[in-house]
């Protein structure tokens, strides 16, 4: 009985991850990793076939930005929007990629399974987990905004990609890592909001 | 999606926490970083004693935001657990333990700040014991796990995917170990200070290594003693006439072979009493009396 139990969270879970991976990015300067990427869901037409949100400071390195597609298409990326504050930023390419699904970041409670999908040190596709471990304002900072603390090891190269719920579903952005135990993610609503409103404001790029 | 085993564990995991976090106060006893206690009964809340570092001027702060004055009703730094008395406590208490079996999820959780309740997961990793460290802190059973011991988590709870706790999370036993004194040992040293303040410990007064016994002395099958290495002034020990150089083999009929043995021997029961320590003195076996102190 616990067997069963157990070899169907875990064949759930390979099958959470195998549908998650599909919208993630790795963000490359030539021929190194620097970061990962989301393919966000468009709510509206937008001059890129696909958007892809990613964290300001992976896309601050450079202008000449190519994405590697889960499919192993590589592509140009332009960089349509960033936000030092938040640590967001916007890259468009011209292909269609499947987009996530997004959560509900305004729901999450401590102690939920969360997943993180990314490329520390440019290894691809590395999948860690662990539980939503608080949730609250990070201390020391000027932002106002709420943020998910999470036990998810993460390493550097793991900036801008997802923090995903046990549905396999986008709750946040992986943004820091804080003394190698505790990662910090931005909320997906939050995200969410913001890629809305640049988009919206705009809409030629 | 709600077949989804993956999202009814998720949702367990958080409903534990929930659960679990009720029963959890933020303890502050020390500057700068609040630590946690368990709410075990009406008002009395279970925390690890290393983070009381004053006696005075204690409070709590509840799930529901309550800042209340707490007062130290015992406290036993060998097994880092300290016993708070809190007036008007009224929060619920902590459910029935659960038994840590190797591999198990393992939530850690605590309540280090007023932002809420926080977590981290992980397995159990050992269920094992006796863990001493240093010259005092000793465990009969501990349980480690590889969760995260956040800042402030020490004095939390250690629960399994149902809220039900294995132990009392503390990281004050070193070495980064981060453990779980077991519920069951937990509420028994509880009680004892709830009932005289302090747990009785018996005490020599010396500092020893254990040696191998040269094979004319070995008796029984004894391999090992003790090796006094040194004597406290004014303890058990001194006004018993035990010497450096002295091997101490043996109390009442109990053989001495290592540490874990001569802690064995002197249980809390002994102390005040006079006891016979066997040792063997320039290659003569003698017995000499002792009086069992109390360990400061």
């Amino acid at each position: 009985m616990a067997r069963a139990a157990a070899i169907n969270a875990v064949q759930a879970l390979a099958a959470v991850v195998e549908r998650a991976k599909t919208s993630v990015v790795q963000v490359r300067v030539g021929r190194s990793g620097i970061g990962t990427g989301i393919v966000w869901p468009l709510r509206r037409a937008a001059p890129y076939s696909s958007v892809i949100v990613t964290n300001a400071h992976v896309a601050a390195f450079t202008a000449n930005m190519d994405i590697v597609a889960a499919n192993g298409q590589t592509l140009d990326a332009a960089l349509l929007a960033s936000d030092g504050q938040l640590d967001l930023a916007l890259l468009g390419v011209n292909a269609a990629l499947p987009a996530a699904e997004l959560g509900d970041s305004q729901r999450m409670r401590v102690g939920e399974l969360v997943f993180a999908i990314g490329n520390p040190w440019g290894q691809a596709n590395i999948v860690t987990a662990g539980v939503v471990s608080g949730l609250g304002r990070l201390p020391q900072t000027m932002r106002s905004l709420p943020y998910i603390r999470t036990d998810v090891r993460l390493a550097p190269g793991n900036s801008g990609g997802p923090l995903l719920n046990a549905s396999g579903q986008v709750i946040g952005i992986n943004t820091m890592i804080l003394g190698g135990d505790m990662g910090v993610a931005i909320p997906g609503h939050i995200a969410d909001e913001w890629v809305a409103d640049r988009l919206g404001r705009t809409p030629a790029y | 999606m709600s077949d989804n085993p993956l999202l009814a564990l998720s949702q367990a995991m958080a409903d534990a926490v929930e659960m679990i976090g009720k029963s959890l106060v933020m303890v502050n006893g020390r500057p700068r970083q609040p630590a946690t206690g368990i709410a075990y009964d009406a008002d009395l809340v279970l925390t690890a004693d290393h983070v009381l570092e004053r006696e005075d001027k204690l409070t709590v702060q509840t799930h529901d935001g309550r800042v209340l004055n707490a007062q130290i009703v015992g406290r036993d730094a060998s097994t880092d657990l300290a016993v708070l008395r809190v007036g008007g406590l009224a929060v619920p208490t902590v459910g029935p333990a659960a038994q840590a079996r190797v591999g198990q999820l393992a939530l850690a959780v605590g309540r280090p700040s007023a932002d809420g309740v926080m977590a981290s997961l992980g397995v159990i990793s050992k269920v094992g014991g006796p863990l001493r460290m240093g010259r005092s802190a000793s465990l009969e059973r501990y349980i480690q796990t590889d969760a995260v011991p956040y800042p402030g988590f020490s004095g939390g709870a250690l629960v399994d995917a149902s809220g039900a706790p294995f132990g009392l999370f503390t990281t004050g036993f070193g070495r980064g170990l981060a453990i779980a004194i077991p519920m069951a040992l937990a509420l028994q040293v509880a009680q004892t200070l709830t009932r005289q303040g302090y747990v009785k410990r018996g005490y020599l007064g010396i500092i020893s290594q254990q040696v191998k016994l040269p094979p004319a002395q070995r008796s029984s099958g004894q391999e090992s003693g003790l090796l006094v290495v040194r004597v406290e002034e004014n303890s058990p020990a001194e006004q018993g006439g035990l010497l450096i150089g002295d091997i101490l083999i043996g109390v009442e009929d109990q053989p001495v072979r290592d540490a874990d043995d001569l802690i064995a021997a002197l249980k809390g029961e002994r102390v005040g009493k006079p006891v016979a320590v066997r040792i063997i003195r320039g290659g003569l076996l003698q017995t000499l009396t002792v009086t069992v102190g109390q360990k400061p």
